[in-house]
């Protein structure tokens, strides 16, 4: 018995820090609908903060007012950062601050190394704090008892926030209508300072009081921030009750799950949030529609085919990246293939993200599904080439429509992290199922055979596959069935009312992403020669959304120029400088704050203004 | 109503009822509407108008109650299957394709209407292309065919509903307040567009609005709610004088003025 | 039109370092070109150590004639910590800038990736720190190499220790992927076959870099084990070290422990360093041999510092390649492959050899008990084992390997 109640009680301290990163994550997301995917680099900032302030100042008071001094000094960077870079984006289509935060991160990311070093840093534990207390015959780190008071005790004192001061009343009348919050006179602007500035706070918090538990190391940042997200999904977005609630579930389950199933915090999380948007597609305390944007893609700029230039352009461009082997060497080849594949898979959430309007934070799964396709298909049924290439995009299709199927009750952010837990319950399986998948050591031997052995060739075959869904993709965005598509993203009821059923348009984004993406993943298998379930995992994902994102979720062509211009530049870091991610983050943040509707959007704003200054009276309004 | 119909009525609503949580929006309410009648449905505001309308349209399903188009059963069917039955509907809060031209609004509903929506090839910006032309001029937007949708002025924006719910060639037409927010030079002009357009191709119209002038001017028959029942129903006169109506009216004191209030644009 | 600028800058901006390159191989015939990548931005706490290593080696090599009167020239990449990643940086290395031989990895997916890249591609490849045996035995190829104590010899090195250990009833705790699985599966076996006495009472397979350490320490407990055999490592071990001592896991107990006694992992600890567990690791400070002390002296004037683990590594797998190079004359694979066979040369470790058969170095590692010394974590009494005395034999290793290979 007393050791059910010690697993209960350590299950309430691991809550504890869940639920102060998350409802930090909470209150931003609500407040400005910002999905604030820098929130973990806050966190593992804090902890390094924390770690120099503990170490210099001395004595209880020193540990103290180390761990609230590097959470205060880490809002201020928040607010900052919220200033300089998001503040100018707010109005940005939505998913576009989630751009701006993956640049912070990937920044933040090298620059802790730089400061503070590769070594992981192991700090003081809190004074007063460091012993054990006996419980019947179990010994509980008196630490962990601080953190299970300090759970509820930071609800009660957000519940006062929230409820008791006039900076709460306005935070939660802005979370339920913004508006109306402008009517009353809120200096809007501030107030979304502020509650950045609080989140970062609560995250940098959480990460400072990790110094007793744990080190403090540059992978901190990746690791919380999943968890985190996912925590406010089951909670709901914008419920820091729900949170906290969330936080408990998820901890306790991990903690007794582990007893009947040993491996089951791999994916105990993601199988809760399924669990619970099953049943309750808002979270646990969340309510329905949350959206008060209209979906990210939808442009005030009707899309238009290429017309007759744009389309000798694209045939330029084709020929002349088909002449591409006989000017340049292997590597160059090479990595210009695995651009095209990046082009393909952006292009294929671009269908789902832009033409569709559905956001997927688990883009890696149909691309991961391609991949396991091919090693399937080789290793298992013993196909060639060309028969893999075939069959892989099938296993998209079939997983992209069954999920599809399955998640047909969800919308917005929810929707999105259910794709985000059905690619991590795949990249799960992956995982653990070494008898067939060989585990994390991968599927090898999967080169390509005859013409395609050598890289040119393979070149070729890909580039011709990219033509094909690409081409595929725009019949299909300028058909009747992709204004239907379009139709249901812009206006469900209005599609509803004229008998395009935006369940069934959704259903068939998916099957048509899913099958473009598991395209590209068949062809990144034989470029690379080996599939790991790296290809399901969450960067495959995250990558997919920054390029498109990049190129300007608006536009018809800006997933290919964000697909090139992000992974050539992420190619030639690479081999350029061992702080590739900093350079990158540098770009990103650059271009965002330069480039708010991404690459090909300003320069349709470009065009468009110049159009109007030609031609005075024809102009439209942006 | 007349009696001895052979054939049933366009629209013929029984016993409809659908409460929330605990308040009955709408109460046992019946009626029904031929084709090529006018029909405006009226009342305070809370009276449960848009309910009724969600409940005819198939977007809610009544907790008691029926709705026939035709004879067919389309109780709570979904909008998509009510559009299929011969509904076509315009929505109080103006609901348009905002990345889409004004015409290609159009055309997209006409491929819809005529089962082409689900073609992956072909290019969809010339499919009914002479159509959704005749349907714009219909409704008074020749000049702006080309426009971005999301660039109209709200009264376009009402005009181009119009068209985009006459592209499914309804039977019964459903207008969720077409006016509101228009000028009154064009709500006048508006009415009388969709009037000709259902009196002309004998398509039954059932609409609810705050401007009297426009119901008063436009219905063949008035149905007013009140709390979510049906009060009186009738030729305009006899609902203007009806005491009834009358008396829910007098805490509003409205019942002749419109009011015009959108937010949106 | 903004579509094909956008593409036509992309491609600009891969293009521009082009020039260069072909620039390059006119330079050729001065040099010979070692590729070398490892996980520098992902693991920077053992790749920066493992980078001075082979710095240091390579500084050697040159002052010292190079190889056969050719200068050794590095070209180092980051491998991003993926195999993917590390695929695109491997072609790089090969076909841009005409390396001569691949070296490095730390992680065995990415190892496995670039291994089966040089079988493809014909390019003999020296993994220095991936430790799984598949890379040498299921999925080994003519063209890989590999230096490292490898997981199976590390965990008979353990196994051998605990089974002098009286505990009968074991526990488990080990990352959740391919290594820790097979760390777990390896040990367990060599075990059971000394002590079939023993019974395995527990397992806990937290994923890695993410442990929750309190469920996961009390559970084990809770099961009432004599020992335990733990394989997390990094800030894992950091956490489940703090949450065991606090909770009292770790007294009373025997523990065998992967790794923990390299410098990379138990310094971070500090104070708080366990005390009494059978580990493997690497003490820089003990180890008196002649070799050892030529390293350590030059290795501590160069850089000013301390060796760790990976500072042996990187100085032994550069040493190693250019003894491979020296030895084949000649920069062709099969002449490299027929060199690597069998090459011994002396590490900071001792002589170590290539075993013709797996390809797999002798290189041994040390075991001993840890304890704390003037506040810093250390393994006390380290005995180095040999390499070749914890591999199957050459015989048995052949058979483990794909036919043909």
């Amino acid at each position: 018995m007393s050791f059910w109640i010690a697993q209960f009680l350590t299950g309430l301290a691991s809550a504890a820090s869940l639920f102060l990163v998350a409802s930090g994550l909470s209150i931003i997301f609500g407040v400005t609908r910002v999905v604030n995917f820098a929130h973990g680099a806050f966190y593992m900032v804090g902890a390094y903060v924390a770690w120099s302030l503990t170490e210099r100042l001395s004595g209880a008071f020193g540990w103290w007012g180390g761990v609230l001094l590097a959470a205060a000094a880490v809002a201020a960077l928040g607010a900052l950062a919220e200033i300089l870079v998001l503040r100018r984006i707010y109005q940005a289509p939505e998913l576009f601050q989630l751009l701006a935060t993956f640049g912070l991160t990937l920044v933040a990311a090298d620059l802790v190394v730089m400061l503070w070093g590769p070594d992981e840093l192991v700090g003081r534990r809190a004074p007063g704090f460091t012993g054990s207390i006996a419980l019947f015959d179990q010994m509980i780190p008196a630490w962990d008892l601080f953190l299970i008071a300090l759970g509820p005790v930071a609800l009660g004192l957000l519940w006062l926030l929230f409820n008791r001061t006039r900076f709460g009343v306005l935070v939660r009348a802005a979370t339920q209508d913004r508006e109306m919050a402008a009517a009353l006179g809120v200096n809007e602007k501030w107030l979304f300072t502020g509650v950045f500035a609080l989140g970062v706070f609560l995250a940098a918090l959480a990460g400072a009081l990790q110094l007793p538990r744990e080190s403090v190391n540059h992978h901190m940042d990746l690791r919380i921030i999943v968890d985190a997200f996912v925590v406010v999904v089951i909670g709901g977005l914008g419920s820091i009750t729900g949170a906290f609630v969330a936080a408990l579930l998820v901890a306790q389950l991990n903690a007794f799950g582990i007893l009947l199933f040993p491996k089951i915090s791999l994916v105990i999380i993601f199988l809760v949030m399924a669990a619970v948007l099953a049943v309750r597609p808002w979270g646990l305390l969340g309510r329905p529609d949350v959206a008060q944007r209209p979906p990210a893609a939808t442009s005030a700029r009707p899309w238009r085919p290429l017309g007759g230039a744009g389309r000798l352009a694209m045939a330029a461009l084709v020929l002349a990246a088909a002449a591409l082997p006989f000017v340049s060497g292997d590597y160059l080849v090479i990595a210009a293939t695995e651009t095209l594949i990046f082009a393909i898979l952006a292009v294929s959430l671009h269908v789902l993200l832009s033409v569709a309007g559905v956001a997927s934070f688990g883009h890696a799964a149909f691309f991961g599904l391609g991949a396991y396709g091919v090693a399937l298909a080789v290793k298992g049924l013993g196909l060639g080439m060309g028969a893999a290439l075939a069959l892989a995009p099938l296993v998209g299709l079939v997983g992209a429509g069954l999920f599809a199927l399955a998640a047909a009750r969800l919308s917005g952010v929810y929707l999105a992290m259910l794709t985000l837990a059905f690619a991590q319950i795949l990249w799960s399986i992956a995982f653990q199922w070494v008898e067939v998948t060989g585990g994390d050591n991968g599927v090898l031997g999967l080169w390509p055979a005859g013409f395609a052995a050598q890289p040119a060739g393979f070149y070729w075959l890909t580039l011709g596959l990219a033509v094909l869904v690409i081409g595929v993709s725009r019949v299909i965005m300028f058909s009747p069935f992709g204004y239907g598509l379009r139709g249901a993203r812009d206006e469900a009821r209005r599609a509803a009312s004229i008998g395009v059923s935006p369940g069934l348009m959704r259903w068939c984004a998916f099957a048509i992403a899913g099958t473009g993406a598991a395209v590209a993943g068949a062809l990144f298998a034989f470029l690379k020669g080996s599939v790991f379930p790296d290809t399901l995992a969450i960067p495959v994902s995250v990558d997919s959304l920054v390029m498109v994102l990049l190129g300007g979720v608006q536009t018809t062509l800006g997933p290919l120029a964000g697909a090139v211009a992000y992974k050539a530049l992420s190619i030639w870091l690479l081999s350029q400088t061992q702080w590739s991610k900093l350079a990158l983050g540098l770009v990103i943040l650059a271009v965002v704050l330069a480039f708010p509707r991404g690459l090909v959007g300003v320069v349709n704003q470009w065009r468009d203004r110049w159009l109007t200054q030609r031609r005075p009276g024809h102009g439209e309004p942006p | 109503m007349t009696a001895a119909m052979n054939a049933p009525p366009l629209l013929a609503a029984t016993g409809l009822a659908k409460a929330w949580g605990g308040v009955r929006a709408v109460d046992d309410v019946s009626f029904s509407v031929a084709a090529g009648e006018i029909v405006a449905l009226i009342g305070p505001n809370g009276a449960g108008k848009s309910t009724c309308f969600n409940l005819i349209n198939g977007q809610l399903r009544p907790d008691a109650g029926r709705v026939l188009l035709s004879g067919r059963d389309i109780t709570g069917a979904g909008p998509a299957r009510a559009f299929r039955a011969g509904v076509g509907r315009t929505f109080q809060i103006a609901a348009t394709f905002a990345s889409m031209t004004v015409r290609e609004n159009v055309q997209t509903a006409l491929a819809a209407a005529r089962g082409q929506i689900m073609r992956p090839w072909g290019a969809g910006r010339n499919i009914a292309r002479d159509d959704a032309m005749r349907l714009l001029a219909l409704a008074g937007m020749a000049g702006m065919t080309e426009r971005p949708a999301a660039g109209l002025a709200y009264g376009d924006v009402k005009r181009l509903e119009l068209a985009i719910a006459l592209a499914g060639a309804p039977r019964l037409l459903l207008m969720d307040e077409p006016t509101a927010g228009m000028a009154p030079a064009d709500r006048a002009a508006l009415m009388r567009i969709a009037v000709a357009v259902a009196r002309a191709q004998n398509i039954g119209v059932l609409f609810t609005e705050h401007d009297m002038d426009a119901v008063f001017a436009h219905a063949d028959r008035i149905l007013v709610l009140d709390r979510g029942r049906l009060i009186a129903s009738g030729a305009p006169a006899e609902v203007r004088d009806s005491p009834a109506v009358r008396a829910a009216y007098l805490g509003d004191g409205v019942l002749f003025a419109a009011t015009a209030d959108d937010r949106r644009q | 039109m903004k579509f094909r600028k956008t593409m036509a800058m992309a491609f600009a901006a891969l293009a521009l370092s082009g020039p260069a390159v072909t620039a390059r191989e006119a330079g050729l015939s001065g040099e010979v070109r070692v590729g070398e990548l490892n996980s520098y931005s992902t693991l920077p706490s053992f790749t920066e150590p493992y980078r001075k290593g082979w710095q240091l080696a390579v500084e050697e090599v040159n002052a010292t004639g190079g190889v056969n009167g050719k200068k050794l020239t590095v070209i180092s990449r980051d491998d991003g910590g993926k195999p993917a990643e590390a695929l695109t940086v491997a072609n790089e290395l090969l076909s841009r800038e005409k390396a001569d031989m691949l070296v490095g990895a730390f992680f065995s997916n990415v190892g496995l990736a670039l291994s089966d890249f040089a079988k493809q591609k014909k390019i003999v490849y020296l993994a220095a720190e991936p430790l799984t045996d598949a890379m040498v035995w299921s999925q080994g190829n003519p063209y890989t190499f590999r230096l490292r104590a490898s997981n199976y010899m590390q965990a008979r090195m353990l196994a051998e220790e605990a089974a002098k250990l009286p505990a009968k009833r074991w526990a488990v705790i080990a990352p959740n992927y391919e290594y820790g699985q097979s760390a777990v599966a390896v040990f367990k076996k060599l075990l059971s076959e000394k002590r079939p006495d023993i019974e395995w009472v527990a397992e806990q397979w937290p994923p890695q870099g993410k442990i929750d350490a309190g469920p996961v320490t009390q559970a084990i407990a809770a099961a009432k084990p004599e020992a335990i055999l733990n394989v997390m490592f990094g800030p894992d071990l950091v956490k489940l070290v703090r949450e065991g001592n606090a909770r009292g896991l770790f007294k009373d107990r025997a523990v065998v422990s992967f790794l923990t006694g390299e410098p990379e992992y138990l310094d971070p600890l500090k104070d708080e360093a366990p005390v009494g567990w059978i580990v493997t690791g690497y003490p820089w400070y003990d180890i008196k041999t002649p070799e050892h002390a030529a390293f350590l002296k030059a290795y501590q004037e160069r850089f000013n510092d301390y060796p760790r683990l990976g500072s042996i590594i990187g100085y032994s797998a550069m040493h190693a390649a250019a003894a491979m190079l020296r030895k084949a004359g000649s920069t062709d694979a099969s002449k490299l492959i027929e060199a690597g066979r069998g090459l011994s040369l002396t590490t900071p470790f001792g002589p170590v050899t290539f075993r013709p058969a797996d390809h797999q170095s002798t290189m041994g590692a040390f075991v001993g008990v840890t304890g704390v010394r003037d506040g810093k974590g250390v393994m006390i009494n380290p005995a180095y084992r040999k390499g070749e005395d914890y591999l199957p034999s050459e015989a048995d290793a052949a058979k483990m390997r794909p036919a043909g290979n």
